[in-house]
């Protein structure tokens, strides 16, 4: 591969994805392989009485079953708080706890092996409202209490008053990453007592750090290797099946494992926090915002996961990118008893879009005024200071974003409905209608809105936490020509970033054959691919290792051939400022192998303070705005979202293509939780683990997405690049909210947006 | 667990007879999705795909016979023109692999109240044919559901065809799911105009512990139809009877509140679609004649 930055190369696993040849961690197998198996708890909340593993282990085929006691290191795991139990001891705090575990030789006699370990509660009252658990008299489910965090924001002028106010409480349903690769894995345990896990996950450092401790091994005893993941999106940042495969292989000596069917899925990994957020703006008649009070609560559920952070984004982008001198904003992240919640594509800074999104419709309507118009005159810009204080550098065309949507062509009007007598004037493109192929309207009812929404986020890590990736690269010679090997322990989840590793080691030393080595724990923390960061944080270590090398080769060629002020590689060869060829690299190189490992590190961001929250607290920013096209049928309820426009500033498109690919892909998971992806959780039960009814955008679903992507670069990043794949997933869902409203006159305060919120039955 | 594969229907129908607990499988869109979910562990599976008869069909005294092997991607290209109600049902089902695999004796066999081939059979009163060691009986479709997931059928028989008259009139079918594509009814609609006799039948689907029909709506539009002799001389429908018929729809469903829609949602929408369904229709009635 010889593409270079700003080139959009086809990627190495994609043909074997579109073949189905591609090996996804659930396709792992290994000779005398066991499979695992969850005994999970059915109550939501519950006291353990006992745990009996008589008749499971008498199941022929059984090689083990393993409970709380057969943890060795750390009965407690967890991203930022370290709470919730590998296998669960006195007490379980949601539906689907793990509780055992068991290895058997086939799948089948796992799965019934787990139905006849019998487990013995005393069922507790589950405690389901997370308002509730702000009280005192709500049972306390973790030593420290109910609140998992609370975060205080206090901006500017507490007591300021505006001439127009608008006021507006949001709710957010519970939305999943549902990637369609389950958790799976499989441990191979080794002959001196450590183990190798080869596993579908976002970050493997964390990962063997957190099943080291629980372990109880060495680090260099657990190594892992990164499987094919199928779709992430925030669901493989906690630990799932990793300890337990690890357990069962160390236990049984043999291979194990351990991969989720789709039910099991839905248990297995954290949501996106439902939220309910109550808004009040205040503003000027000239249509200035004057402040932004706002209430945030989301609810994380029975375990703390990366709540603490999603909490900080919730309130610290609560006003979205607007200029707003004057903030008070409280926000709670809660443990309940519900499913726990943690990391998804957009990170609290979904929850609130909608919410100040809705505001500024509100406060535009307020004063009559255009709702792209009132945006464009509080837009945040370069040099703009956040709730948080924090000053925004680098670029933030907000204004100009809003801007090229709104000047966008509009998709062509609503087709005249379909009228007429006899079999031939029906002829209606159901597709092309609300409701679909299922027949529902051939034009009665339906009626056309256009919405508008922008939102931002920040990338990277925030508040003081270390944020670096590493990357060794080594140029050797390979059959006379140069192969220069990228190595880093980042996690390729579908996003592109193996492709983008070779595009930088391309660009900076000059050669054709690049290979990305499979990522592994054989080097060092690339940290998660979350945060829409990889490519800024791990793009930043293969480009410092790649200028490590390539400095070592220039000296390397000045002592061999002598000098030439500004001497690049290019074309597999140095190459002398005037553009000759000095040497070829297969020449200056011969044997020698140069290797170099670099850690790179972006600027430090600080805590927010606790009775401010004010800090520099987070690194870069990144935008986007979104315009819906949406036809309703009004008397059904029913939508097609008839197209989305987008405008997002990338900074710079390392590789257009997979930029592409992350506005359409995000623009899709927005459009999900706008109108139909949803957790139903009743009682701390869910009540649609499955794809029959958690539902999915399909493509009839999803309409062509109309972009604009702006390269305004960032003074800081390398090449000038922005994270870019969350964006995508933030004002796309307001936007179509916005059309939503816009075409039926209805407030809709609540997602996803049901038939029966639209015709009120 | 037993797989049992019998090659001629004679065995197969010795076979369920020997194993009254062996569960059919053709498709295997929904037994297998009831397999993989942990909700049945079956002693015997009863394969029925290499029987050659189940995956035909023809006519049988004026009535259309479809094997109970008869894929729904067969029904909408090879009997699409005569049963143009269940072929738009059968649109509606799943993805095109579904479509290629799944079946409507799979669909009669699990009685789910929310079988998209359900509606439009009651609607132009189609017969289930079962059999068994025993012998064949035929009975009306409306008689065949007995609960959610329960039918009719003996446990020693096996479900052979179904029998339907090819269309006398236009004929619709409307499902309300909240995805565009893909999707199991919130509930749904299916409508059967039969000029020469003056009737209209109906089906409703997901809106009952069974599917059903709305006999008093289709009583209510006959009398509308019948009192302005608009049959012969056809002529728009009244709003306000348009109206009353979706309200006697909505009337005879007995839906619940779950995962997928609200009671009061289900019977708005079967008003709506049912108002909907009758125009579509009673226009192409209009310009056919």
């Amino acid at each position: 591969m010889s593409a270079r930055i700003g080139d959009s190369p086809r990627r190495a696993d994609g043909p074997p994805k579109v073949r189905g040849d591609f090996a996804y961690s659930s396709d792992l197998k290994a000779g005398g392989m066991l499979w695992g198996a969850t005994v999970r708890s059915p109550h939501p909340y519950a006291r353990i009485l006992a745990i009996d593993t008589t008749e499971a282990r008498a199941l022929p085929g059984v090689l083990a079953v393993l409970t709380h006691l057969d943890v060795p290191g750390r009965k407690l795991y967890g991203l930022e708080i370290q709470d919730q139990p590998v296998l669960a001891m006195d007490v379980v705090r949601c539906w689907g706890e793990a509780v055992a575990l068991v290895a058997a030789d086939h799948p089948e006699h796992a799965r019934r092996a787990a139905q006849l370990v019998r487990v013995t509660y005393e069922v507790l009252e589950p405690l389901t409202d997370p308002e509730r658990a702000l009280t005192d008299d709500a049972p306390r489910l973790h030593p420290g209490g109910n609140i998992t965090r609370y975060v205080k924001i206090r901006h500017g002028d507490q007591k300021a008053r505006a001439d127009v106010v608008v006021n507006g409480e949001y709710e957010i349903g519970m939305q999943d990453q549902a990637p369609l690769g389950p958790e799976s894995g499989l441990a191979i345990p080794d002959s001196a007592g450590g183990v190798d896990l080869h596993v579908a996950t976002q970050w493997l450092h964390v990962d063997r750090d957190q099943l080291a401790g629980i372990l109880s091994l060495p680090p260099d005893k657990v190594r892992l290797r990164l499987a094919g993941v199928g779709g992430a999106f925030g669901a493989r940042e906690d630990l799932s099946m990793q300890a337990h495969a690890c357990l069962l292989a160390l236990r049984t000596g043999r291979p194990v494992k351990m991969s989720y069917s789709r039910p099991e899925s839905f248990v297995g990994h954290v949501h996106r926090h439902p939220g309910k957020l109550i808004y009040e703006h205040g503003a000027t008649r000239e249509g200035k915002l004057v402040y932004v009070k706002a209430r945030v609560l989301l609810d994380g559920g029975a375990y703390a996961s990366s709540s603490t952070a999603v909490i900080a984004n919730a309130c610290c982008f609560a006003v979205g990118p607007y200029e707003c001198p004057n903030a008070t904003v409280d926000g709670w992240v809660v443990y309940t008893n519900n499913p726990p919640c943690g990391a998804m594509r957009g990170f609290g800074s979904v929850q609130n879009c909608y919410a100040h999104e809705a505001q500024m419709d509100k406060l535009a309507a307020a004063l009559g005024m255009d709702p792209v118009e009132l945006r464009k005159r509080n837009a945040m810009k370069t040099g703009s200071r956040l709730i948080t204080g924090q000053v925004v550098e680098g670029s933030a065309p907000v204004a100009e974003l809003l801007d090229r949507i709104k000047k966008m062509p509009l998709p062509s009007p609503l087709p005249p409905q379909g009228a007429g007598l006899g079999r031939g004037a029906r002829k209606v493109d159901l597709t092309q209608l609300p409701g679909g192929v299922s027949n529902t309207t051939h034009g009665e009812g339906v009626v056309r809105g256009v919405g508008y929404a922008v939102g931002f986020k920040n990338v990277g890590y925030s508040e003081g936490f270390d944020d670096y990736s590493t990357a060794r690269v080594r140029l050797s010679v390979v059959n006379g020509r140069p192969r220069a090997e990228v190595h880093t322990a980042a996690a390729e989840v579908g996003q592109g970033l193996v492709t983008v590793q070779a595009q930088i080691a391309a660009t900076e030393l000059g050669v054709s054959d690049v290979v990305v080595l499979d990522a592994d724990t054989q080097v060092g923390s690339a940290g998660s691919s979350s945060a829409s960061r990889q490519t800024y944080v791990t793009g930043g270590a293969v480009k410092a290792a790649c200028e490590a090398v390539r400095e070592r080769v220039l000296a390397l060629a000045q002592s061999e051939i002598g000098g030439s002020t500004g001497a690049r590689l290019e074309s597999d060869a140095v190459v002398s400022s005037r553009g000759e060829v000095m040497v070829t690299l297969g020449t200056l190189l011969g044997d020698a192998v140069i290797e170099e490992t670099r850690e790179f590190r972006p600027r430090r961001t600080h805590r927010l303070d606790s009775e401010t929250g004010q800090a520099d607290a987070h690194l870069q920013y990144a935008f986007a705005a979104h315009r819906a096209v949406v036809d309703v049928d009004i008397e059904l309820g029913l939508v097609r979202v008839v197209e989305l426009a987008t405008a997002q500033d990338v900074g710079k498109a390392i590789n257009p293509q997979a930029v592409e690919g992350q506005l359409e892909g995000g623009a899709a998971q927005g459009l999900g939780l706008a109108v139909m992806e949803e957790i139903q959780v009743k009682d701390g039960v869910i009540r649609n683990a499955s794809f029959t009814d958690y539902l999915l955008p399909t493509i009839l679903d999803m309409p062509p997405v109309r972009m604009d992507i702006l390269e305004l670069g960032d003074p800081h990043s390398p090449y000038g690049l922005k994270g870019v794949g969350e964006p995508p997933t933030i004002s796309s869902g307001p936007a179509i909210v916005a059309a939503i409203r816009a075409a039926t006159g209805r407030p809709i305060t609540r997602v996803p947006v049901r038939p029966h919120d639209i015709v009120d039955t | 667990m037993d797989f049992l594969q019998p090659a001629t229907w004679t065995e197969a129908l010795a076979m369920k007879a020997a194993h009254p607990d062996a569960l059919p499988i053709a498709g295997g869109t929904d037994v297998m999705v009831e397999i993989n979910f942990d909700r049945q562990r079956p002693p015997a599976f009863l394969d029925l795909t290499r029987i050659a008869e189940l995956s035909g069909w023809g006519l049988d005294d004026g009535m259309l016979r479809v094997g109970a092997g008869v894929t729904y991607a067969r029904l909408i290209g090879e009997l699409g023109d005569r049963l143009p109600g269940l072929a738009m049902a059968s649109r509606t089902v799943g993805s095109p692999q579904i479509r290629n695999r799944g079946t409507v004796g799979g669909n009669l066999g699990s009685a789910s109240p929310a079988g998209d081939a359900h509606p439009p059979l009651l609607a132009s009163r189609a017969i289930v044919e079962l059999a068994s060691t025993a012998g064949t009986r035929r009975l009306p479709a409306h008689e065949f559901f007995l609960g959610p997931k329960r039918n009719a059928m003996r446990k020693d028989e096996l479900i052979r065809a179904f029998l339907v008259e090819p269309a006398q009139g236009p004929q619709q079918f409307s499902k309300v799911g909240t995805r565009n594509a893909m999707v199991i009814a919130v509930c749904s609609f299916a409508l059967a105009l039969e000029p020469e006799r003056r009737r209209v039948g109906t089906g409703i689907g997901s809106a009952a512990p069974t599917p059903v029909t709305a006999p008093e709506a289709e009583r209510f539009i006959e009398g509308v139809l019948g009192e302005h002799d608009m049959w012969q001389k056809p002529a728009p429908v009244a709003e306000s009877a348009l109206v009353r018929f979706g309200e006697l729809v909505a009337a005879a469903a007995r839906p619940i509140d779950d995962v997928r829609g609200t009671a009061a949602y289900r019977r708005h929408a079967l008003a709506v679609m049912a108002r909907r369904s009758f125009v579509w229709a009673w226009n192409e009635y209009r310009g056919a004649v």
